[in-house]
């Protein structure tokens, strides 16, 4: 007994995947064959490949990546938003990047053991009127995390997410104006009286 | 105890009412439970048995401004905290002392520049006895930022009233009550 070393059992079953066996150019392939032109672009080659979807039908497409058989991403692990403008007239050449914003999914599948990028392309500006915030649909019901990141994103970047069951500021006062991560935000002077700066 | 040395005469202690009054107080200065950021970290340190600021009388953090002498402000303070920061010192009993301890609480700190949340310096909200630099201030600063609020009380006279009274700014950060229309 003592000493005598028993061979250990294989430490997962046959049917376990350590590694994701589901490539991004299937994942694409899917989406496309699914939803045709709503797939609008696809970086198989970054560190962490991505999907570009138009913002029109994204909440389906969400509900798609949730529940197909072969994708199963149960899981929102972040929601961001990102500002892509650049302010310094200087640097503005080098910039490489038209002004938007991107909502960016973060989807993780515990099934199939893989991740997923998918990012959605807003403009800065609800029909190029400053002050009118973009669409973009809530998939609050389809990743309950989404409900306070969505929020988040519509309180620091202001993004109106339709659909939202309560789109308030989470962060920032509820009188607060603006969207303070907006690479354009102007600080404000003064706050109930106290000086900002 | 320079000052009690020697008047010890068959358990009888001569002194004067206004340095009696005056240790009592300095020896007692409850500060509150109260924190907003890093800076409150080390503010437990200072309370902890490293540091021990029971040693002057400061230990007993009170989880009530009704009780509390001396609210510590340690950490940022945003300008969504600044209306409550305000109250919870408009809550304290006088006499009351605020330490600002920490780069944020003095001016704004490394959100001077860039912060558009927050308030640059708490005493744009609450009058400031003493300030206390430093980012976190170790807890030595926090204690010699005590024994300067200790020297405050010191210096207090009972005949000439209060010796020094800070102005209290007057803008507090309240939102205005929304105007409630009936019909």
């Amino acid at each position: 007994m003592a000493g005598a070393r028993r061979r250990r059992a294989a430490p997962f079953p046959d049917s376990f995947r350590p590694f994701s066996t589901v490539t991004i150019n299937e994942i694409h392939s899917r989406l496309v064959q699914q939803f045709g032109d709503q797939i609008t672009g696809l970086n198989a080659t970054a560190t962490d490949p991505w999907i570009e979807v138009a913002p029109a039908r994204w909440d389906e497409v969400a509900l798609y990546l949730r529940d197909d058989e072969a994708l199963r991403f149960d899981s929102l692990t972040n929601l961001t938003g990102v500002d892509y403008l650049e302010t310094d007239p200087k640097k503005a050449p080098k910039f490489g990047h038209e002004p938007h914003l991107e909502v960016v999914f973060h989807l993780y599948s515990f099934v199939h053991r893989c991740r997923l990028v998918v990012k959605v392309k807003l403009p800065r500006w609800k029909n190029d009127v400053p002050g009118e915030i973009p669409d973009c649909p809530s998939v609050a019901h389809i990743w309950s995390i989404a409900d306070w990141h969505e929020r988040e994103a519509y309180d620091l970047v202001g993004i109106n997410f339709t659909g939202h069951p309560n789109l308030v500021r989470i962060l920032c006062v509820e009188d607060w104006v603006g969207h303070p991560l907006r690479k354009d935000y102007e600080f404000p002077l003064e706050y109930h009286g106290i000086r900002g700066k | 105890m320079t000052w009690i040395e020697g008047r010890f005469e068959e358990n009888v202690i001569t002194t004067s009412l206004e340095q009696a009054i005056n240790w009592a107080k300095q020896s007692s200065i409850w500060p509150m439970t109260f924190g907003l950021a890093c800076c409150a970290i080390e503010m437990m340190a200072t309370g902890a048995s490293r540091y021990d600021i029971d040693r002057f009388g400061a230990g007993a953090f009170r989880a009530t401004p009704r009780q509390a002498d001396l609210m510590i402000v340690a950490g940022t303070v945003t300008f969504k905290m600044a209306s409550r920061v305000r109250r919870l010192w408009e809550q304290m009993p006088d006499p009351k002392y605020v330490i600002a301890m920490g780069a944020c609480t003095v001016g704004g700190g490394p959100y001077f520049k860039y912060g558009y949340h927050v308030v640059k310096g708490v005493d744009l909200v609450v009058p400031v006895d003493v300030y206390v630099p430093g980012c976190p201030p170790r807890p030595e600063a926090l204690l010699e930022g005590l024994m300067r609020i200790q020297d405050k009380i010191k210096a207090q006279r009972i005949t000439k009233g209060n010796a020094s009274q800070l102005p209290v700014p007057h803008h507090s950060g309240y939102v205005q009550e929304p105007e409630i229309v009936t019909v």
